[in-house]
């Protein structure tokens, strides 16, 4: 039960690094299944885990290449500087 | 026992909180990188070994791998050299590895007593294996869909540069230009008229 607030205070991080923070969430995410599946004595937790592991891997592979064309493309990282992006 | 959870919990969290406080992008990695063998270590006390070891590999060893890579990429520059001396100072990495300390000396410490971790009842790869092949194979080739997807994304990503070569005019090009006869306005007058 003390797992889950823990849990609970890894989910509740801000996206300040937004893909990091999103990696954090993802993985609170996974512990709150591992451990629900700890409490309760069944393989579905560690299952559910396995699956959010490869949509961590294909996200963060997705996404950092993205960061790559929006650098090369503005020559900058700043979200606020993005924001004026239009179609 | 639930002493060393706690400690690892709080190593994680700490580590995560002290990741989001940081300026830079190599700090926010390396706090990144022990959060996330504090969460491994949480994983192996609550009995799912298995799942601590692909926390280990994928997480801190793949994916943190993707990130630093990406950073070098960015990176690049004259002044890269000062700064990588800036940051090798102290102060930077003490923190990171006094908590992985904690980390390493917890591990021994429960390596040591033969314990098996706080979750007596954990569960065992085994099943999981069992589960994954059984009523989650929809699951299984999904997540296979997804990883494709996430590959051919990123390539195409990656590549667009070299991917359409420019049409050139023909007044650019020596066989425009032979063909014109050295007239610079006829070149490409051959064409065939394009209506918009």
């Amino acid at each position: 039960m003390f797992s889950l607030g823990l849990t609970g205070l890894l989910v509740r991080r801000n996206l300040i690094f937004v893909l990091m923070s999103l990696e954090v969430m993802l993985n609170a995410a996974g512990m709150a299944f591992v451990v629900a599946g700890a409490r309760w004595h069944q393989a579905d937790g560690q299952v559910m885990f396995l699956f959010i592991l490869a949509v961590a891997a294909a996200e963060v592979a997705v996404g950092l290449a993205l960061v790559l064309e929006i650098y090369h493309r503005f020559r900058s990282l700043d979200v606020d500087e993005l924001s004026e992006m239009r179609g | 026992m639930e002493l060393t959870f706690y400690i690892a919990g709080a190593v994680a969290v700490l580590s995560t909180v002290l990741m989001l406080t940081r300026l830079r992008i190599v700090h926010t990695l390396l706090y990144l990188i022990v959060s996330l063998l504090g969460v491994a270590v949480v994983f192996y006390l609550l009995g799912a070994a298995f799942v601590a070891a692909l926390e280990i590999i994928i997480y801190a060893g793949a994916i943190m791998v993707l990130f630093i890579f990406v950073m070098m990429m960015l990176n690049l520059g004259g002044a890269a050299a000062e700064m990588e001396k800036r940051w090798l100072s102290p102060g930077i990495w003490a923190g990171p590895v006094v908590l992985a300390c904690i980390l390493i000396m917890e591990v021994l410490y429960l390596v040591r007593g033969n314990s098996a971790g706080l979750g007596a009842g954990g569960v065992e790869p085994r099943q999981v294996g069992i589960a994954l092949f059984g009523p989650y194979l929809i699951g299984v080739e999904l997540a296979s869909m997804l990883l494709l997807a996430g590959l051919v994304g990123a390539y195409h990503l990656g590549h667009r540069k070299v991917e359409k070569p420019e049409t050139q005019h023909d007044a650019d090009t020596d066989e425009g230009r032979a063909a014109a006869g050295g007239d610079l306005v006829l070149a490409g007058a051959d064409r065939p008229t394009r209506t918009p």
